[in-house]
């Protein structure tokens, strides 16, 4: 028995749409979570604003060669407080990198299931979290009540603190993607576990470490509460009378920002403006040199 | 000899066993490698034991009138930071009001197919760029931008709304309200970013799934996707509350460092973070101190809410395998 298909009884539903609340509620919500995101994108466009507006008025190359200004005096520069920003990065790079990436050889190559490994991813996410100025604090008494005196390897430690975490943690993420037929390859051609990293994990990872380091490097370029106590501020050249003062205050442009913006005095005031644009500049260039060099290869 | 490697009868062999010296340096460099966990696991007991020790004195002789007492003077020799720790709660709280909103808001707007795949990473790179602008440019922006800009609305809701207690003084410069806005800008990133990961974490079946019920975009959204992804946006939210309340600069300039308990948004506050940044430089012994004890109950309320937050990530990923 065959059923008749043109027959059919129920009606064909129609095709004409009926307001439905639910579908001014979709349209109610997505309005809402537009304008939510074009919100959430004034302040960054502000911010730039701002910068380039004030901070770029000032700009000259004097600004980057002279010493802050005092009280109503006219003119200066913070060329001190970028070199002092340099030193102090540089410091901390040079003590974190180095940590950070043995730890993490050892994290992802070593022992990665390892109890000491597992408590030191924790340890590293537990640092990450830390908040800046106690990391400062950290440096006061460990370095600056030692050595007795503010100095820019006091600032260094406390930023190569912040900058460790980060380092551990995206170096590990990095030799992690190193496809294991490589490794493997190494290992049956009768590799050491040494020569696997050296020679295979390590340049295969570098691109993408390289991305980690720089970003911990634009984050401590731009970290003012760990400096503020350990290498304080300082109006003068850590190159003085033909001998380097590290062991002495240390200007950086992120405290001299800071100390600026609360100055009643309009010089100040524009090269806090020009300073924060630099520092900007500085940390966004790294940024984006880090995003280019990380570009996944595999 | 018990050698661990088959020694090659052909000893022009290009398979030889590593000699002597690869032995020494791969040990080596294994032992150095350990050397560099174990420092990074110093470094946190290192850091925790200094603060730790240094607050001892400060705890002895001031003991719990320090975290009640609401007073700070120095040539009185009070030291209360009971006013900073309402401050720092109070502050991160708004903020991540304010953060949770748009964070969420805009990890959804960036995963649930609003956008073309270009448009989308030009929002992501916009959001990625205000976590890579340091605190102390966001104070300087908030002092000259945010205060004169939301100073007419402070001022209308106190004369008009005055009756409510959030409303209750009027903005005199810095206060509690930008302090938060520019925390609510800072920790907006952290909030985004984690979200994303939690919502692209949700398998594409479960959205399918729900579509296939009839669902609009939104209930899809709404009832499958941010409840499958709940856990990760908690953590998200728990994680931008951590760094809310250990953030320095944009409140040390933006704060007002007054000690005061008000539940005006509008009345000028304090931090223990800010309280920190503000009286440490110029801190007398007696200060130090006190200011070390601060820094110990700042380091545990964070180290709380850190924990707390990674607990939920740590769950978050596992749900998703």
């Amino acid at each position: 028995m065959m059923r008749d298909l043109t027959s059919r009884t129920d009606p064909v539903p129609s095709l004409q749409r009926k307001f439905e609340g639910r579908a001014l509620r979709s349209l109610v919500l997505t309005t809402l979570v537009w304008g939510g995101a074009l919100l959430a994108s004034v302040p960054l466009i502000s911010v730039l604003y701002m910068l380039i507006t004030r901070g770029g008025a000032r700009l000259s190359l004097e600004v980057f060669t002279e010493l802050p200004p005092t009280g109503f005096e006219t003119g200066g520069g913070f060329g001190n407080a970028m070199a002092g920003t340099f030193v102090m990065v540089g410091i901390a790079a040079a003590i974190a990198v180095p940590v950070g990436i043995m730890a993490a050889i050892f994290l992802a190559e070593l022992g990665p299931d390892s109890k000491l490994a597992n408590a030191t991813r924790f340890a590293a996410k537990i640092l990450t979290g830390l908040p800046s100025i106690l990391a400062g604090v950290f440096a006061y008494a460990l370095v600056v009540i030692t050595t007795g005196t503010y100095s820019a390897p006091a600032g260094g430690v406390a930023l190569a603190v912040l900058m460790l975490p980060i380092v551990v943690l995206t170096a590990e993420e990095s030799m992690k993607m190193v496809p294991k037929i490589m490794k493997d390859a190494a290992y049956g051609m009768g590799c050491t576990r040494t020569q696997v990293i050296w020679k295979i994990v390590l340049p295969t990872g570098m691109p993408a470490i390289l991305t980690g380091v720089m970003l911990a490097i634009a984050r401590a370029a731009g970290e003012t509460a760990p400096l503020l106590f350990t290498a304080l501020f300082s109006n003068y050249w850590l190159y003085h009378e033909g001998n380097l003062a590290l062991m002495n205050p240390t200007a950086s442009l992120s405290v001299l920002i800071y100390n600026f913006s609360g100055m009643p005095f309009d010089n100040q005031l524009e090269l806090a403006w020009a300073a924060s644009l630099v520092l900007v500049l500085i940390v966004l260039f790294v940024n984006i040199v880090s995003r280019i060099f990380g570009k996944p290869k595999f | 000899m018990n050698s661990p490697f088959v020694v090659p009868e052909n000893p022009d062999s290009a398979c030889q066993p590593p000699s002597a010296k690869d032995f020494l340096v791969d040990r080596t460099f294994r032992a150095l490698a350990r050397v560099g966990v174990v420092l990074v696991l110093g470094v946190v007991f290192a850091l925790i034991y200094e603060v730790g020790r240094k607050a001892v004195p400060g705890m002895e002789n001031h003991g719990l009138d320090v975290l009640l007492g609401s007073v700070w003077d120095v040539n009185q020799g009070k030291f209360g930071i009971l006013p900073a720790i309402w401050g720092t709660l109070y502050s991160a709280l708004i903020a991540l009001m304010i953060a949770g909103f748009f964070g969420i808001s805009m990890a959804i707007f960036l995963t649930q197919d609003f956008l073309p795949a270009q448009l989308a990473a030009v929002f992501r790179t916009i959001v990625e760029l205000l976590a890579a602008i340091p605190s102390v440019v966001y104070g300087l922006w908030g002092i000259y931008v945010v205060i004169p800009a939301i100073r007419p609305l402070t001022a209308w809701l106190h004369s008009e709304l005055g009756w409510i207690p959030f409303f209750g003084t009027s903005l005199s410069g810095p206060g509690l309200l930008p302090a938060a806005l520019v925390l609510a800008i800072m920790i907006l990133p952290t909030i985004a970013a984690v979200s994303q990961d939690a919502l692209t974490g949700v398998p594409m079946r479960t959205k399918q799934a729900a579509y296939g019920m009839g669902t609009t975009h939104w209930e899809a959204i709404l009832k499958v996707m941010v409840p499958s992804a709940a856990t990760g946006i908690f953590g998200s939210l728990v994680l931008g509350l951590g760094r809310a309340l250990g953030e320095t600069m944009a409140l040390a300039m933006l704060v007002g460092n007054a000690n005061n308990i008000s539940l005006s948004l509008f009345a000028p506050a304090n931090t223990l973070a800010a309280l920190l940044a503000l009286n440490f430089p110029e801190a007398g012994p007696n200060e130090i101190e006190v200011l070390m004890y601060a820094a110990l109950i700042l380091m545990l309320i964070t180290l709380v809410v850190n924990v707390i937050g990674s607990m939920f990530m740590f769950y978050a990923q596992r749900g998703n395998k």
